[in-house]
């Protein structure tokens, strides 16, 4: 017995020496350093050990072992999140092949899963990790009454299966006049929520049965919307005319699901019911063409957002032709240019965003024993002429 | 009695006429700012006299400035020319429709609305003058016009006219690749060999039409009937009209080339999304390139090759090189960010600032009136909060031709720089979505 015990910790102790030997230990140091849990350091470095973060401070209080390989930069962030994205199942062919984001047979499909769809080798997935986007909430877009699921993957892996954190996050619904036209139903806004309504009453009756001892015959929707019900998904509801986010706001109250509020490009007319729902905002980027439903979009949105205490995070959103997607590092830069703070700015590109996702006990912020998503500047992460220069993800450099 | 009248008359026609010619004719002069003419370095704590819609003079804090002049003091400000956009769709305009594919009669001047909100956003990023440009769903699509964004009634007031004696107030919009290629049938052709032949077959026409011109030696009755079409093609022949040539694959450019070579006509190329792959045959053609900067590559098949670098490599290898909005396609307000993104991926400052305004300048030969801050130019110059390549610095004011046409502190013109509250009316269309 002792000996099995003493060959098991033998076992152990090498294994463990061969992984911390086969990784290089890594030491990122930085002249600003932004860790979104507390004010930036100055002169700081990050130690990376096996993945994740074993150390943070400032380099006058931090030694550096000497076995470590070392980085510099002048502006260290966490990997930055973008809250709400179709790559992966958008590609940038732009062909019928490569855009999976939307299946137009049907206007609601909560069935339809984003690991089912999700290619971690598309190239956009890679120019976006290329700009410090090392997590990506991405999956089904806009253009449906639920088009499907979401799921939350980091930017790296040959596999869908090596990035994913979270395989089902949210039910992607759509509200207004964005259906996709080769959708016939619903054709206008009250026939959507009247759909949407009937669906969800469909799914209280089947959850009250799934909770049974006498389960209804499996059915794949129902389910997810009865995961939806119980609080499992949230729905993330792209809209952006006031009048379209109030209907929202009271379907949500009708029957109680987790909920954020996608795109709002006219939520700087309402702040005061946004704030009082409670809802998070995904807030479209501030480039977004001012057109049709968001044609009234402002750049100074998610500046508003933050001064009306609401929660909001970045996106990228949906591009139908070029760019085909945009950059939440560019887009936010835009908004600290129109009236959001600096510092807030990377917090809600970071922790917030991570925290409205539900992953921040992993990713967000640098702090000891999270995962090692790392972005090195060359300088002002938001500045048009600075460059991204190292990404690292779980402490492999992933750019 | 009669001398009073006469008197009286004088002095309402002194008084209505002479005193807004006044407002115009006062020298201004802006004291303290950093002064990026292009022309030359830039100047600290410069001095910049305008006069009669005209420059006056560009220098440092020694020049001198005339007594009667309206000092603006824009210390800590930054001022350049008024931006030059080599390609947009603003304006609200068209071009040719469905029942050919080549439209060189068609004049996109003859649907602009001066009063579209568009050209408000372009004010609000500090566009001065614009070519407006039918779109590229045909081999050509149309004439293009040159504008400057005055405050106008009448597109006539915008026309910024570059040749009075035979009435030419732009370009010459083409485009080849795959957005004229249709399925086969006509009017539109089906391959890439099949575009460029009909654009030699018409301009081999031009030529006939324009040999009998020249045959007639000036007899009208030996001329040939008038042709509209003909009459804009042997503009281009004889290099008073240029061709802006929409082309993104490596092989469309240079066929794109290879025509305007064959034909001898002006052009310039536009977007040009495969530059990088064949930068050193552009220059040694000695032809200009108008890029387009963009956050991603892909979305457009033949042209997922774009990359940003397009300005470094055309810049190394000694291409004239400019930006475009191509708004809607990048936004007016945005079109600083265009050249910062250019030097973002290598490109000298000194030529990122020449390529929103003289370079595109020359592109458009208006380069005698804008594109720098010189004596005797047009008065249009922009002036911003801080470094032109910052994301923080904002358009404060457009000038064009001596009058401050633009005002980010007015409330109202303000709103056009953010965007929200249901300002931007009635522009939902989108040339390149329409199937054309």
């Amino acid at each position: 017995m002792i000996m099995k015990l003493f060959k098991t910790t033998i076992l152990g102790l090498i294994s463990i020496f061969c992984i911390s030997t086969a990784s290089a230990q890594i030491a990122v140091k930085a002249e600003k350093l932004y860790t979104s849990a507390g004010d930036p350091i100055i002169n700081g470095v990050v130690l990376i050990k096996n993945g994740k973060i074993d150390r943070v401070g400032a380099q006058s209080s931090v030694r550096i072992p000497s076995d470590y390989e070392v980085f510099e930069a002048a502006v260290v962030t966490p990997g930055l999140i973008d809250a709400h994205t179709v790559v992966g199942l958008a590609g940038h062919y732009n062909q019928p092949h490569d855009q999976d984001q939307l299946e137009t047979s049907s206007a609601i499909q909560p069935e339809l899963r984003a690991i089912d769809a999700y290619n971690a080798r598309e190239e956009l997935v890679g120019h976006l990790r290329s700009l410090g986007v090392t997590t990506v909430h991405t999956g089904h877009g806009p253009g449906a009454l639920i088009s499907g699921q979401t799921m939350i993957v980091k930017t790296r892996g040959n596999t869908v299966d090596e990035g994913v954190l979270v395989p089902a996050k949210m039910l992607a619904f759509t509200m207004g006049d964005m259906m996709n036209s080769n959708i016939k139903k619903p054709g206008t806004r009250s026939k959507g929520v009247a759909m949407l309504r009937e669906n969800l009453i469909k799914a209280q009756a089947y959850l009250e049965k799934r909770n049974s001892d006498n389960p209804a015959v499996k059915d794949l929707g129902m389910d997810a919307l009865a995961d939806l019900l119980e609080g499992k998904l949230t729905a993330m509801v792209t809209v952006h005319r006031a009048n379209d986010i109030m209907t929202t706001i009271r379907l949500q109250e009708e029957f109680g699901f987790p909920m954020v509020i996608d795109g709002a490009a006219e939520a700087y007319l309402i702040l005061d019911e946004i704030k009082e729902s409670g809802h998070p905002v995904f807030v479209h980027a501030p480039m977004l063409r001012a057109t049709g439903e968001s044609k009234n979009a402002s750049m100074e949105t998610a500046a508003k957002l933050q001064g009306a205490g609401i929660p909001f995070a970045f996106q990228s959103g949906f591009e139908g032709y070029v760019p085909k997607t945009r950059v939440v590092l560019f887009e936010a830069a835009i908004a600290v240019a129109n009236g959001l703070n600096h510092d807030v700015a990377i917090e809600k590109l970071t922790i917030d965003a991570a925290k409205l996702l539900g992953i921040d006990k992993q990713v967000g912020s640098l702090e000891k024993g999270k995962d090692a998503d790392l972005v090195l500047y060359n300088g002002d992460p938001f500045e048009y002429i600075t460059n991204v220069t190292h990404v690292f993800i779980d402490g492999t450099l992933a750019n | 009695m009669k001398a009073t009248c006469s008197f009286v008359l004088w002095a309402l026609i002194l008084f209505g006429i002479s005193s807004p010619i006044k407002s115009q004719s006062n020298p201004i002069a802006f004291k303290g700012a950093h002064i990026i003419p292009i022309s030359g370095s830039p100047i600290d704590n410069g001095v910049l006299v305008v006069q009669n819609g005209e420059i006056v003079s560009v220098g440092d804090s020694n020049t001198k400035i005339p007594s009667n002049a309206d000092i603006v003091d824009v210390t800590g400000k930054v001022i350049m020319p008024g931006l030059v956009d080599t390609h947009s769709h603003i304006g609200e305009g068209d071009g040719g429709d469905r029942s050919s594919s080549l439209h060189p009669d068609v004049r996109i001047l003859d649907a602009i609305d001066p009063r579209s909100d568009t050209f408000k956003k372009a004010l609000a990023g500090g566009l001065t003058s614009v070519n407006v440009m039918p779109g590229s769903g045909h081999l050509m699509s149309g004439q293009t016009v040159y504008l400057k964004l005055r405050k106008a009634n009448t597109v006539e007031e915008m026309l910024l006219v570059i040749d009075e004696e035979n009435n030419i107030y732009g370009g010459m919009k083409m485009a080849n690749g795959t957005n004229p290629i249709g399925n086969g049938a006509p009017p539109r052709p089906g391959t890439r060999a099949k575009s460029a032949a009909m654009v030699r077959e018409l301009f081999v026409k031009a030529q006939n039409y324009q040999q009998k011109i020249v045959a007639a030696e000036g007899d009208e009755s030996k001329l040939p009937p008038r042709d509209l079409q003909m009459e804009a093609l042997v503009q281009i022949l004889e290099g008073k009209r240029t061709v802006h040539n929409h082309t993104h694959r490596h092989d469309d450019i240079l066929t794109a080339i290879r025509l305007s070579q064959e034909f001898g006509y002006k052009v310039v190329l536009h977007h040009v999304s495969e530059a990088w792959k064949v930068a050193d045959e552009i220059a040694a053609a000695g032809v200009p390139a108008s890029i387009i900067t963009l956050d991603s590559f892909g979305g457009k098949l033949e042209a997922i090759d774009f990359s940003n670098k397009n300005a470094v490599a055309l810049e190394k290898a000694g291409v004239m090189v400019g930006f475009h909005t191509d708004d809607y396609i990048t936004d007016s307000r945005m079109f600083l960010r265009s050249a910062a993104m250019g030097v973002r991926e290598g490109m000298s400052r000194e030529k990122a600032l020449e390529a929103v305004t003289i370079a595109n300048a020359k592109m458009m030969d208006i380069d005698d009136r804008v594109g720098t801050l010189e004596k005797g130019k047009d008065a249009d110059f922009i002036i911003l909060t801080g470094d032109p390549f910052s994301v923080y610095s904002h358009v404060e004011q457009t000038w064009i031709e001596g009058l401050k046409v633009w005002d980010r502190d007015n409330p109202e013109d303000r709103e056009y720089s953010t965007g929200g509250y249901e300002i931007f009316r009635g522009f939902e269309t989108n040339h390149h979505l329409d199937g054309e």
